[in-house]
């Protein structure tokens, strides 16, 4: 059974966000997403300011296995961008809930998020 | 195993060059280098055992069976390279002047018009080095023709989730926006979500067909008519032309443009650095957009021209010139009828294949495929474990290089197999045992597919080290 932190909300496409204020928050990629793609080896991530688009990709990882789009939960502004795992992608697999890629601020728009409870429910059903 | 600057040793060397028969002149003070070259000192002895025991550490075609999918791994005649050995190929110089390498203008102007028989396209370079550099020079085309004609809305590139991962890269290299638009539940293009991405912005559509499933998309004229409705060009990618050369001709199916891999499918040496040829094949109405050095006929000989709106030089000189004499010698060696038989009996073994394996593996796609078949081992992953990449492994040590793995990204946990014509009956029986009995042993010894493989000269190389800390040179 995954670890899925309850004080988070998911997605269908295994991100987690985590809400710092009403318009502001943090996203990653959970665990079930860091065990499917494998060990990772290259993480590409938006620059500070750009915008991102809810359900659109704004960042990508790389895996021994493949390229995989890493997509928005919320609409808004890349606040900051998690440098660490520029230089060490591995910290998502070790610690998927500590690594966050990006922080978003200035929030317009988020996508029907799920509880962890029902985002466990939805990967017992990708399985 | 020693690297050849690890086994050099001061002093050796080997004596190779003949006597110098031009005057010697120094060059200026300013020029010359002031440190030797590090080179590695070994004698000729030295240096061919390494090259062979590199080979043995190795697999090749001519090691054993080689079902990589996609990449066409079919036996490379002799006389292929016969041909590219005559000192008239092997001993010229690319500044020439072309009156004296008129055979060799000949070679490029005769393979041109053969492959776009085959193609159904009307002009072709030689000059791209590979298949994805054809793909990037293809689009360049695609690009200069939007452009030429004031039409600079043209932006996007559409490509299917099934493609080749070059696909969306070329694209992008060439200075696209990819729009990636989602398959049916066939793994065929899904019309209505293409009818939905096509529009203004469209510049063209990168397809391979049969598609990386190995299926042969019937609705290819439906597709291509909807591409080009839009204002945008078709691009075909040749990587699975085996399937269907001397049958049907891209240029047929709506395709403006393509590339052809002379290394997978006109039986040229692939893999392990090549070297490749990628030619782009087009309609007559991107061919004054091709590159530099189009060989043609003029008068009683040939010469090279400029066609007149050239995007340029896409490689120095003419491209992998031997490789293109060894595909002319494959497609003289099996003739009109023998191109056609080949793809034929590609699809035949392909299928063979597939029925033997049905059973115990669970083949992505149902149906007839054409030269190559998709295995899904989610079911094996996930009850013993047991992943693509083990029993890909296992395959090692029983002599079988093995098929594609975790490709294309719509199939989970994929083995892409493609046993090409050049296999015997008796190979793909003896293959389709090895596969069944590792089967087995992933029901009976899940362990032993973890540590696989255990007779090959490698082990698990450490991919993710190999990723993340990379050693691309040799530390002094």
């Amino acid at each position: 059974m995954m670890n899925n932190p309850s004080e988070l909300l998911y997605t269908r496409s295994h991100e987690w966000v985590r809400f710092l204020t009403e318009t502001t928050a943090q996203v990653g990629l959970t665990d079930y997403a860091q065990h499917s793609l494998g060990d990772l080896v290259f993480v590409n991530l938006p620059q500070e300011g750009d915008e991102v688009t809810q359900g659109e990709s704004f960042a990508d990882v790389e895996s021994v296995k493949a390229v995989s789009d890493v997509y928005s939960p919320v609409t808004g502004t890349v606040k900051a961008i998690n440098e660490v795992l520029l230089d060490a992608p591995e910290t998502i697999n070790k610690d998927p809930y500590g690594a966050w890629l990006v922080e978003v601020e200035n929030i317009t728009d988020r996508e029907e998020l799920l509880s962890a409870d029902d985002y466990a429910v939805h990967c017992e059903k990708e399985d | 195993m020693n690297l050849l600057f690890e086994t050099s040793r001061e002093g050796h060397g080997c004596s190779i060059l003949p006597p110098c028969d031009v005057p010697v002149t120094s060059l200026p003070e300013t020029e010359l280098r002031r440190k030797e070259l590090r080179l590695p000192q070994l004698a000729e002895v030295d240096i061919s055992r390494h090259y062979s025991a590199l080979e043995r550490r190795a697999h090749g075609v001519n090691n054993g069976f080689y079902p990589l999918g996609s990449c066409t791994m079919k036996y490379n005649p002799k006389i292929n390279d016969e041909m590219a050995a005559l000192p008239g190929f092997a001993g010229i110089h690319p500044l020439q002047p072309a009156h004296t390498v008129q055979g060799c203008l000949e070679v490029l102007a005769t393979a041109e018009q053969y492959l776009c028989e085959i193609t159904g396209m009307d002009a072709m370079t030689f000059q791209p080095a590979a298949g994805a550099h054809g793909e990037l020079t293809g689009l360049l085309l695609i690009k200069a023709y939007h452009q030429s004609r004031g039409d600079t809305g043209r932006t996007k590139i559409i490509v299917p989730d099934a493609a080749h991962g070059t696909n969306p890269a070329s694209a992008a290299m060439a200075g696209f926006t990819v729009v990636n638009v989602p398959s049916n539940d066939k793994g065929c293009v899904d019309l209505e979500k293409l009818r939905a991405a096509v529009g203004p912005d469209t510049a063209g559509l990168m397809l391979t067909n049969p598609n990386t499933v190995g299926i042969f998309d019937e609705a290819i004229l439906e597709i291509t008519k909807i591409v080009h409705d839009a204002g945008g060009l078709n691009y075909y990618d040749g990587a699975n032309l085996n399937a269907v050369m001397g049958v049907v001709r891209p240029g047929d199916m709506g395709f403006d443009v393509i590339h052809l891999n002379l290394h997978k499918t006109f039986s040229t040496p692939h893999g392990g650095g090549g070297p490749g040829s990628g030619p782009v094949g087009c309609k007559q109405l991107l061919a004054d957009f091709l590159p530099l050095y189009y060989a043609k006929k003029a008068g009683d000989g040939y010469a090279f021209v400029q066609p007149a709106q050239s995007v340029g030089s896409v490689k120095a000189f003419y491209g992998n010139f031997l490789v293109v004499v060894r595909a002319l010698a494959y497609l003289f060696t099996l003739g009109g009828d023998g191109v056609r038989e080949a793809a034929q009996n590609a699809v035949l073994n392909a299928n063979y294949l597939r029925e033997k394996l049905k059973d115990t593996y669970e083949v992505a796609f149902d149906g007839i495929c054409m030269h190559e078949f998709v295995l899904t081992l989610e079911k094996l992953k996930k009850e013993q474990d047991v992943s693509a990449l083990d029993v890909a492994k296992t395959l090692l040590d029983h002599g079988i290089h093995p098929p594609t793995m975790y490709f294309p990204l719509i199939v989970h946990e994929a083995l892409m197999v493609e046993p090409t014509e050049t296999e015997s009956r008796e190979t793909l029986d003896a293959a389709a045992e090895i596969f069944r009995s590792v089967y087995e042993q992933a029901l009976r010894d899940p362990q032993s597919l973890h540590d696989a493989p255990t007779t090959a000269p490698v082990r698990r190389p450490d991919e993710v080290a190999a990723a993340r800390n990379p050693r691309l040179r040799y530390q002094f």
